[in-house]
């Protein structure tokens, strides 16, 4: 069965490398400053004692106040798993950077959270609607699309 | 010059000749009557097997008995339509067992599933591509009416927003045998169907106003 590594424990790692990058953390969870995400992500998945090195997938929340970005990361290798988040603050375009140089799979689950949230994802490859057409108005999992 | 004795044959040539005379004389006594035609048989089967009848309805009963359905189907209905065309419930029964990978060898449109708005184009294409003449059949709820995802922002309202519709068969899914109903409702329709339709409507089939 796969760990889940807390996310207090990480954030230390995390914050030891780069301080000041984590937001805030849990148990369950920590949460990045979308600057530092890059980075911090590159530090997880290259870190021996961590290495992961699979994305299981990642989603968008939208909480009015600010879109959340959620991560859930696994290594194949140690079998440890840890879910990672970042928030956007400006619902006109809200950014964070992506991560398709690290997973591949990050790709068209970036694009489809692009397409219905609005997030975009900064130098991501191909960042073009997926689902819905181009030209069409607004982003339709966003609280406020009626 | 002298005949030599081994040319010489074993009848004479006047015997030769009263034997062909009598091969000839016995096949003439026995040759006064004509052959019975041996084809004689037919007249009395054509007599019960002819039918007499328009060419409106000879074309409109082989168009109906030979629907082949083009292959489009977009969401959960193909799964009732492929039982549909399965052992138990037999669609080949009447005709239409047939699927045509291309839908310029197709004139039947069998619409199973829900349609978005970004597959309706293709949609649109591949029925522009089928051959007069040819039929449309809603499949189940979304077909009709875009059923429990009408009002999404992603689907088309019913088929017969960007399609012109002949059948509509109501179910989520419907059952093989709604499907098969459909059909032969659809049958039932092409028979009564003129075969060369107004050339100004055939123009007009499809278009919006």
């Amino acid at each position: 069965m796969t760990v889940a590594l807390s996310g207090k424990e990480i954030a230390s790692q995390i914050e030891e490398k780069f301080p000041g990058s984590v937001e805030e953390s849990s148990q369950d969870s920590l949460v990045m400053k979308s600057n530092s995400l890059l980075p911090a992500a590159t530090f997880l998945k290259d870190t021996e004692s961590l290495k992961f090195d699979y994305l299981n997938y990642i989603t968008a929340v939208d909480y009015y106040s600010y879109f959340e970005v959620v991560y859930q990361l696994t290594s194949l290798e140690h079998n440890h798993s840890i879910v990672i988040k970042t928030r956007c603050y400006t619902r006109e375009n809200p950014a964070v950077p992506s991560v398709v140089g690290l997973w591949q799979g990050a790709n068209s689950q970036e694009r489809e959270i692009y397409d219905l949230m609005g997030i975009s994802f900064e130098k991501h490859p191909n960042l073009k609607r997926m689902f819905l057409w181009e030209g069409f108005p607004g982003h339709p999992l966003r609280k406020d699309y009626l | 010059m002298e005949v030599s004795k081994d040319r010489e044959y074993i009848y004479s040539p006047t015997e030769l000749d009263r034997i062909e005379g009598q091969v000839i004389e016995e096949l003439r006594a026995s040759s006064q009557e004509s052959i019975p035609d041996p084809d004689e048989w037919l007249d009395e089967e054509l007599e019960r097997n002819i039918l007499l009848t328009s060419v409106d309805a000879i074309l409109n009963w082989a168009r109906r008995s030979s629907l082949w359905p083009v292959i489009c189907f977009p969401a959960c209905c193909a799964f009732e339509f492929i039982a549909a065309e399965g052992p138990r419930f037999d669609m080949s029964r009447f005709g239409m067992e047939i699927l045509r990978a291309s839908p310029r060898q197709a004139d039947l449109m069998i619409t199973a599933g829900t349609l978005t708005w970004k597959m309706a184009p293709n949609v649109r294409r591949i029925y522009n591509q089928m051959p007069e003449p040819k039929w449309v059949i809603a499949m189940g709820a979304c077909a009709i009416s875009g059923g429990i995802f009408r009002s999404s922002y992603s689907v088309v309202p019913g088929y017969n927003k960007i399609i012109p519709v002949d059948v509509y068969v109501p179910g989520c899914p419907p059952r093989p045998e709604a499907l098969i109903y459909g059909v032969r409702m659809l049958q039932n329709k092409i028979a009564k169907a003129p075969v060369v339709p107004d050339p100004l409507q055939l123009l007009e089939k499809g278009k919006k106003e």
